[in-house]
């Protein structure tokens, strides 16, 4: 009995032995940061709109590994992002460029946001010197609006 | 024979609703009192018709009636009954069917529960959704039925997408289309108050629980949505500005402001124009989801099979229900903005600030997935506009609407006192900076992002908090208190766990062999195997990993990469330990020699808040809707208005 | 009425518009950004002599059609009898760049179905296609005398695209 636990323990031990910590798929951690933070931001050209980060297909593989290679061979971001609109044109990148063609695109927002918050405004101060105009107040306005639907009827 | 009970019934589904929308409009412009009684009972038989239809397809499927065009299309002999049913909705024709039953049940509900509303209002009401039904039945008849006959019958069906066979299929589409469809209530009590010319605190009452009811089904259905392209797609996102999960999203923001709005038109008489203009928003919003999602104009992975006919359909449809009522609302919309005074500061100018500016959100994520249409229609080039855009704009826009959620309900109606909320306010200001400064430094790194994500979220539940005990004070509050609060309070859960998981989230690709790990998030991960299973109608690999974490019991954890017999794209099935304040998330990818595998391993801290807090958000609707108040039907309603009448010299 | 309130609908019929627009445009159609620019360089083996090699500079002074395909490509087949006609008009060179492809497989195909093309270049790990801004084959580009890239076809050739683009822009093309 003393010996088959002896035996068990030290295969056991061999076991432990032999198991190791998982490698990395990639090469280079570093490099492979910077490809995902790359790759997400573009399109996978084959896809029903997936990123070339995550997509399976053979083209995103390939431009990946395009994408790696340009990597360690130390170009920009910026260089990288050229590399592929060269070829693929601007539909490439999820990230519109700011050109005159995306201006209303990128400034729309918060324009939209000023032109609304700031039409609210006006509004609400002519809305309160309307109804003051009116030499109403607030209950008789209520009153006169409440007739009025009564005559609509 | 049943396929064809199914399509008889749906022809005459489409008399009736013609005649429900037609007759009780007429009827009620006109007092033709014969005319506006028939619309109960027209909505009462159109909702039988298209049960029965919808039960001659369900049938269909249940059988597998590979005569049946649709279901050869989305079925086999192999698919499991309950994805089989799943299978109705699986496709456009199918979808489309389930999009209009649901509309007939939204409309017999709005019959049922409306016996105190007075008859010419019902009957505009059930006219409209009358009308609408209509529109989609044509649509389903011309173009897309799905009773179409495939003779000779296929010996076996195509399958149903690998992606959709799952438990996700049986709930997401249907939560979404009751959310969506929903909001057509909330568009024909808007038509039918510009209709009658009575646009009134009482219109106002009687749209607010269906509007929110919609909402909660919408709330639902999108967060349903998310965390099955979560456990699903085996990347781990949870939202990708998908233009089909944009026209989703759309109608919910605008749906947000619309029940915000109601609100303060039911209790003050004021918002009037603006809350007929957002009702009807919502629901044409709904209707350009419909049309984006099957016309074939923007890539999705969401999009059904296209066909330009059908395309063009629905944009007629778009254009004749959304047009007409906005040439209605330009017509008969009111001119004078009686009602109320509010000052600058006060309950309800801060609403309209947070409801202009949840419009403006809406808006940018409308311009953001279709300005790739835009510039291609003016024959300036191809661009794309992903989640880097919508990021970059939605988030500083949601600020401001959060940071003003947690103070607003300490704002007096009429004039508010800014100095005095800001005072109120000294707690959740604390808390939240303490919170920024210390959380994301706990939870291994500061940055501007993640601070104010914590600043925000714990701003808005500490508030929401003190509110709450203070109001306990002085008795029990109503209902609808805790809906809001709750409400409130899923926001800023669900803000803190897309905070946190952006933040803070964790992954590896690696080689595993049996017997090897890795450690990732503080939880160590380690392969025991990988050995071939069968199911139903796929073969699989299937992994299996023992996880533990510091001293505690190990977990397995079994994901699997399926061969599905009907398709050759292999399909990941993640397994995923879900906790409270974290998921871990184990994904294979591709085999590699001998018995090494690439393997996916991810630690996302507090992913679950997200969905969590999406359904803290609809537990709070839920509350909202069954406020006393509304069941005790409107004899207040009518009550006051006649009190407004005797009041009169 | 009030004016400010027709403004939803006149933003609505604005928006209706560029829908209608819309359901004429493919939204999978990648429009080429290498038109009206050289065609890249490349040197690489030949299909059928794997020791005789290619390059676009081979064929300066010519126009010349340029169609990338393989022997897995289902859509290839379809156009396959059209870029048969082609050669035997004997209206320009045509070569052929057999991309990601087995050579075994791809020589199969052409003694099948037969050879339209002058010389086919071999593109095994596919990064010619890269440069070319390839994305889903058949595609085929149009090039001229001085090795600019003139127009790009994607999808099959069809016959109406061939005598109503391909054909009548290589003999404007001739001309210069």
């Amino acid at each position: 009995m003393k010996t088959l636990y002896a035996l068990v323990l030290v295969l056991l031990a061999c076991g432990a032995a032999t198991a190791k910590e998982a490698t990395l798929l990639a090469d280079d951690p570093v490099v492979e940061q910077r490809l995902i933070a790359i790759s997400e931001e573009m399109r996978c050209l084959v896809c029903q709109n997936e990123s070339l980060a995550g997509s399976r297909s053979d083209l995103a593989m390939d431009l990946r590994r395009e994408l790696r290679t340009l990597i360690k061979q130390g170009k920009t971001d910026a260089e990288i992002r050229e590399f592929m609109v060269s070829r693929y044109g601007d539909f490439v990148l999820y990230r519109p460029p700011v050109k005159p063609t995306t201006w209303l695109l990128w400034a729309g927002p918060f324009g939209l946001m000023v032109v609304g918050v700031g039409a609210l405004f006006v509004y609400l101060r002519r809305r309160n010197s309307e109804i003051a105009a009116s030499g109403l107040t607030d209950e008789e306005s209520k009153r006169v609006e409440a007739l009025l639907k009564e005559g609509e009827k | 024979m049943i396929p064809e009970l199914g399509h008889f019934a749906l022809i005459l589904a489409l008399c009736v609703s013609l005649v429900q929308g037609v007759l009780p409009v007429f009827g009620a412009q006109n007092g033709r009192r014969e005319w506006i009684v028939l619309a109960r009972p027209a909505a009462q038989i159109a909702f039988l018709l298209m049960l029965a239809s919808f039960a001659a397809l369900a049938w269909s499927f249940y059988v597998n009636d590979f005569s049946v065009q649709y279901v050869a299309a989305h079925s086999n002999s192999q698919l499991p009954t309950l994805f089989r049913f799943g299978a109705v909705w699986g496709g456009h024709e199918g979808s489309l069917l389930l999009w209009v039953f649901m509309l007939s049940g939204w409309t017999v509900a709005v019959a049922q529960f409306s016996r105190t509303l007075d008859d010419a209002m019902v009957a505009r009401v059930l006219g409209v959704l009358g009308l609408v039904t209509t529109g989609l039945l044509l649509f389903i008849l011309f173009t897309s039925n799905p009773f179409d006959r495939l003779l000779p019958a296929a010996e076996n069906g195509r399958d149903l997408n690998p992606l959709l066979q799952d438990p996700g299929l049986i709930f997401h589409p249907p939560m979404l289309y009751m959310g969506y469809v929903g909001f057509a209530v909330a568009f024909a009590f808007a038509i039918s108050a510009l209709l009658s010319g009575r646009l009134d605190a009482a219109w106002a009452r009687w749209s607010r629980p269906w509007t929110t009811a919609a909402w909660v089904f919408l709330t639902l259905g999108i967060a349903l949505g998310s965390w099955w392209a979560y456990y699903e797609l085996g990347w781990g996102g949870w939202w990708f500005w998908d233009p089909v999960e944009n026209a989703s999203f759309m109608p919910w923001l605008l749906g947000t402001a619309l029940l915000h709005s109601l609100a303060v038109t039911e209790k003050r008489g004021s918002f009037k124009s603006w809350t007929v203009l957002l009702a009807i928003g919502a629901f044409s919003l709904s209707l350009l989801g419909t049309f984006l999602v099957r016309s074939g104009v923007l890539t999705s992975v969401h999009a059904f099979a296209t066909d330009p006919r059908r395309g063009i359909f629905i944009l007629v449809l778009l254009l004749l229900v959304v047009g007409s009522s906005l040439a209605l609302f330009a017509w008969r919309a009111p001119k004078v903005a009686l009602g109320g005074t509010f000052a600058l500061v006060s309950r309800e100018s801060l609403m309209l600030v947070g409801n202009v500016l949840l419009v403006v959100a809406c808006a940018s994520v409308l311009l953001g997935t279709l300005y790739p249409l835009l510039i291609d229609a003016l024959k300036l080039g191809k661009i794309s506009v992903g989640p880097p855009y919508f990021n970059a704009v939605f988030v500083p826009l949601m600020a401001p609407v959060l940071f003003l959620l947690a103070a607003v309900p300490l704002a007096k109606w009429k004039n508010a006192d800014a100095k005095d909320i800001a005072l109120r306010m000294w707690i959740p200001a604390g808390l939240a900076i303490v919170a920024a400064i210390l959380v994301p430094r706990v939870m291994g790194g500061w940055t501007v992002m993640t601070a104010v994500g914590v600043a925000l979220s714990v701003w808005i539940a500490s508030s929401g908090v003190i509110q709450v005990a203070r109001r306990l004070k002085a008795g029990f509050p109503p209902a609808s208190f805790w809906g809001m609060h709750l409400g409130h309070f899923g926001i800023a859960v669900f803000v803190f766990g897309v905070t946190m998981v952006g933040g803070f989230q964790e992954e590896q690709d690696v080689r595993m062999e049996p017997g090897d790990t890795v450690l990732v998030g503080g939880y160590n991960f380690k392969m025991i195997g990988v050995k071939d299973v069968t199911g139903p109608n796929y073969s699989a690999a299937r992994g299996e990993f023992e996880v533990t974490h510091g001293g505690g019991a190990p977990n397995i954890l079994y994901p699997e990469k399926r061969n599905y017999f009907s398709s050759t794209m292999p399909m990941t099935e993640a397994a995923i330990d879900a906790g409270f304040t974290r998921d871990v998330y184990v994904s294979l990818g591709e085999p590699l020699e001998g018995k090494a595998w690439a393997v996916r391993v991810y630690f996302k801290p507090f992913v679950d808040w997200i969905w969590g807090g999406c359904l803290l958000m609809a537990l709070g609707g839920l509350f909202a809707v069954t406020d006393r108040r509304y069941r005790m039907g409107l004899k207040s309603a009518a009550a006051s208005a006649g009190a407004l009448q005797g009041a009169q010299p | 009425m009030n004016a400010k309130a027709l403004i939803p609908l006149v933003l609505f019929a604005v928006l209706v518009g560029f829908l209608a627009v819309g359901l004429r445009l493919d939204p999978h159609e990648v429009p080429s950004p290498l038109v009206n620019k050289p065609a890249p360089a490349f040197k690489i083996a030949q299909l059928e002599q794997p020791e005789a090699q290619f390059s676009p500079e081979d064929l300066k002074g010519k126009v010349w059609l340029l169609n990338v395909w393989a022997s897995w490509c289902v859509a290839c087949r379809q156009e396959h009898p059209v870029l048969m006609d082609f050669a035997r008009a004997q209206i320009a060179p045509l070569i052929g760049l057999d991309y990601k492809d087995q050579r075994k497989d791809a020589l199969g195909v052409l003694k099948r179905s037969g050879n339209p093309y002058d010389i086919t270049a071999f593109d095994a790990d596919g990064r010619v296609g890269i440069d070319y801004g390839v994305y889903g084959v058949p595609e085929s580009y149009v090039i001229d005398k001085a090795g600019v890239i003139r127009y790009k076809h994607i999808g099959p050739i069809t016959t109406e695209a061939l005598q109503k683009t391909i054909i009548p822009l290589i003999n404007e093309l001739k001309k210069t």
